[in-house]
């Protein structure tokens, strides 16, 4: 926090060094600004325990699995955390990755029509929604959350309508099969893991350069070869453990490579962290989730905003739907349905995306999604029934809810959010 | 200081329904003085304003802008023309820094881009100009700031836009003592950089401290505009509670007057 901002001095503007920057990440902790810090802190618990408990956690199969089950919630919490920066809730988001689920397998099935088109009624479907939604929160001015517990109800008998009262309808194109259940190649794994380290280290790398010919503060070299060197090291290390052979008999199948859904839920995650963080759209969310009347005297449509929050977060959920029938090739009455929804609200939350609105990044899904992942996975390592699982679940996202309203306090008592 | 005003209303009528807010008010704004508007609660100040900035239609009555009529039907009009309000809710977003602040509803784009660069130096200048030197960093986010910082920022705001007329809407009143005088040198400075603005404000130390003219309301009515050095505080305080003090002001408050 060294900055100064007369342009006689800029040239002379220190830029704050690896000692500020922690010295201003440890105020921001302090004044409740907690980030990712509870769901990393929590990650590192949970995988030490199970892996204490249950050696089988840690095996390459298993790390794997991690991948593929938290995939769908983390797409459809990616979708969720722009309605939450809003201040409003999408209870409807499970069932609706459901609905569009239903809409894949029925048209590519019972219609005959190829994955692509399938692929696309689905996500139109949840344009759709997410449109109609958007409408009635916005223009109607039904709160959220009744709209979206409408929803919740309606979808649910969409669903079932869809697949003719309680059919399981299997997908069996390979296609849509393969997003959970094939793998890249190791050596495009490592070719795809090279590619995005270099093109972060060199985006990282020309903004500072740029920053600091303009005489404006830029991130020093150690702090951009810290944040690479900890996306290598990490990425690196998810390559080559999911590059490791996990099939029993590798003679009769090989299973390695990383999950084809894994560079899709990157993919995503880099596309809407940029349009979050470096467009006028993704500026004006903040705007309109942290004071919505300024935003409007600034002339912001605060109407088109909502609305878009909403779509965005029901075309997600038709992603994640494609996925969740991926996953288990077939879609039935409970697709999308009992816990995925606050599993994807948990995993947002966790990652530290705020109830309150104004606050979270996209990345908080991946986090939050993977702590959801790790919970259900090693309680179903363990052996503990659904029941337990529930419930636990349910603690911890009441956990996050609870740092996130105590965070929230202690920044309004710091002046900091 | 220059002659011909900056702004000047003639004449303005306004009603809500069968309510009559403003009577035939005439108001004058010159650049590089800071003219202040007081009046009691429910003299119409605001409404004044909101008509000046395009928030309010206005019934009858001329809009002079550098000499020449124009209409202002839209606050973006207003702000076309180079007139912005800072109102006293401020309109910050707590989860914003300065910079985004600063440029809410109108950022600097390169392609689809936001151009983070141009902006945070043109906030740096604009802040510069201004002689703020009460925030660390233009980075900080909106809510780490004080009401007197937060205040300046939303002045800052306004005047980025290469704006003419500055309004602003009791910026001390809820301010301490130190950042009171903070902000006033403030508006003062405002006006020394050729700004004609416009201070909405109760309290009479703050008027006499900063005010070239001081324009009184009575009861939707202009009772006298007059320039500060002529009047003293008591004056004014009769201006505003009886619409009139000596000579000066309405001679006929409840008939017709003008």
């Amino acid at each position: 926090m060294s900055t100064t901002m007369l342009p006689g001095q800029e040239a002379a503007a220190q830029s704050p060094g690896i000692g500020g920057n922690i010295r201003s990440y440890v105020a921001r902790v302090r004044g409740g600004d907690m980030g990712a810090l509870p769901a990393i802190l929590g990650l590192i618990v949970l995988c030490t325990t199970f892996a204490i408990l249950r050696p089988v956690f840690l095996s390459a199969i298993n790390f794997a699995n991690l991948f593929t089950q938290g995939a769908a919630i983390s797409l459809i919490a990616m979708g969720l955390i722009f309605v939450l920066l809003l201040g409003e809730i999408d209870l409807s988001a499970g069932y609706t990755s459901g609905v569009c689920a239903a809409v894949l397998a029925v048209t590519m099935t019972s219609h005959g029509q190829p994955w692509y088109l399938s692929v696309a009624a689905a996500m139109l479907t949840g344009v759709v929604i997410g449109f109609v939604l958007g409408a009635l929160v916005a223009k109607l001015g039904v709160p959220s959350f009744v709209v979206t517990l409408a929803a919740f109800l309606a979808f649910q008998g969409l669903l079932l309508v869809l697949v003719n009262e309680g059919n399981n309808i299997a997908i069996r194109d390979p296609t849509i099969i393969a997003i959970e259940n094939r793998y890249v190649p190791p050596l495009l794994g490592w070719i795809l893991y090279v590619v995005s380290v270099v093109i972060y280290a060199a985006v990282q790398i020309v903004r500072a350069r740029r920053r600091s010919g303009r005489g404006l503060v830029a991130d020093p070299a150690t702090v951009i070869a810290v944040r690479v060197g900890v996306l290598a090291l990490l990425g690196g290390f998810a390559v080559y453990a999911l590059n490791l052979e996990r099939s029993r008999n590798a003679l009769l199948v090989s299973l390695k490579g990383v999950p084809i859904v894994v560079p899709i839920v990157l993919a995503l995650l880099v596309f809407w962290t940029f349009i979050l963080r470096r467009t006028a759209f993704g500026r004006h969310i903040y705007a309109v989730g942290g004071n919505a009347e300024a935003a409007r005297r600034a002339g912001i449509r605060v109407d088109r905003i909502r609305v878009s929050a909403f779509v965005i977060c029901s075309g997600m959920a038709s992603i994640g739907g494609i996925v969740l029938a991926s996953q288990a090739s077939s879609v039935d009455p409970s697709t999308g349905g009992s816990d995925v929804l606050l599993f994807a609200v948990g995993a947002a939350v966790i990652g530290g995306t705020s109830l309150f609105g104004g606050k979270g990044r996209v990345l908080d899904a991946i986090l939050g999604g993977a702590v959801v992942a790790v919970i259900n996975n090693g309680m179903g390592l363990m052996g503990y029934s659904a029941s337990v699982k529930y419930i636990v679940t349910g603690l911890v996202l009441l956990l996050a809810a609870g740092v996130d309203a105590l965070s929230r306090k202690r920044a309004a008592a710091s002046g900091l959010r | 200081m220059s002659s011909q005003p900056v702004l000047e209303i003639r004449g303005l009528d306004k009603s809500f329904g069968p309510v009559q807010i403003l009577h035939n008010v005439a108001l004058s704004a010159h650049a590089g003085e800071v003219t202040a508007l007081v009046g009691d609660n429910g003299a119409g100040k605001s409404t004044l304003v909101k008509c000046i900035g395009g928030t309010y239609s206005i019934d009858a009555g001329e809009f002079l802008f550098a000499g020449s009529p124009v209409t202002v039907s839209s606050p973006r009009e207003a702000a076309d023309l180079g007139i912005e309000i800072v109102y006293q809710d401020l309109a910050l977003c707590d989860n914003l820094d300065i910079v985004q602040n600063m440029f809410l509803g109108r950022e600097k784009k390169s392609g689809l881009v936001l151009d983070e660069a141009t902006m945070e130096q043109m906030a740096a200048r604009t802040l510069d100009s201004l002689s703020v030197r009460t925030v660390q960093s233009i980075r900080q986010l909106v809510s780490s700031l004080s009401g007197g910082q937060r205040q300046t920022v939303a002045i800052a705001k306004a005047v980025l836009w290469n704006s003419k007329v500055v309004i602003l809407d009791e910026p001390t009143a809820a301010l301490g003592v130190a950042q009171t005088a903070q902000v006033l040198e403030l508006v003062r400075r405002l006006a020394d950089n050729g700004l004609a603005v416009i201070l909405i404000s109760h309290n009479m130390n703050d008027v006499f401290a900063v005010s070239d003219r001081i324009a009184a309301l009575y009861l939707g009515r202009m009772a006298a505009q007059v320039k500060t050095a002529d009047v003293t505080h008591s004056q004014v305080v009769e201006l505003i509670t009886s619409g009139r003090s000596g000579d000066l002001g309405l001679q006929n408050v409840n008939g017709v007057t003008a």
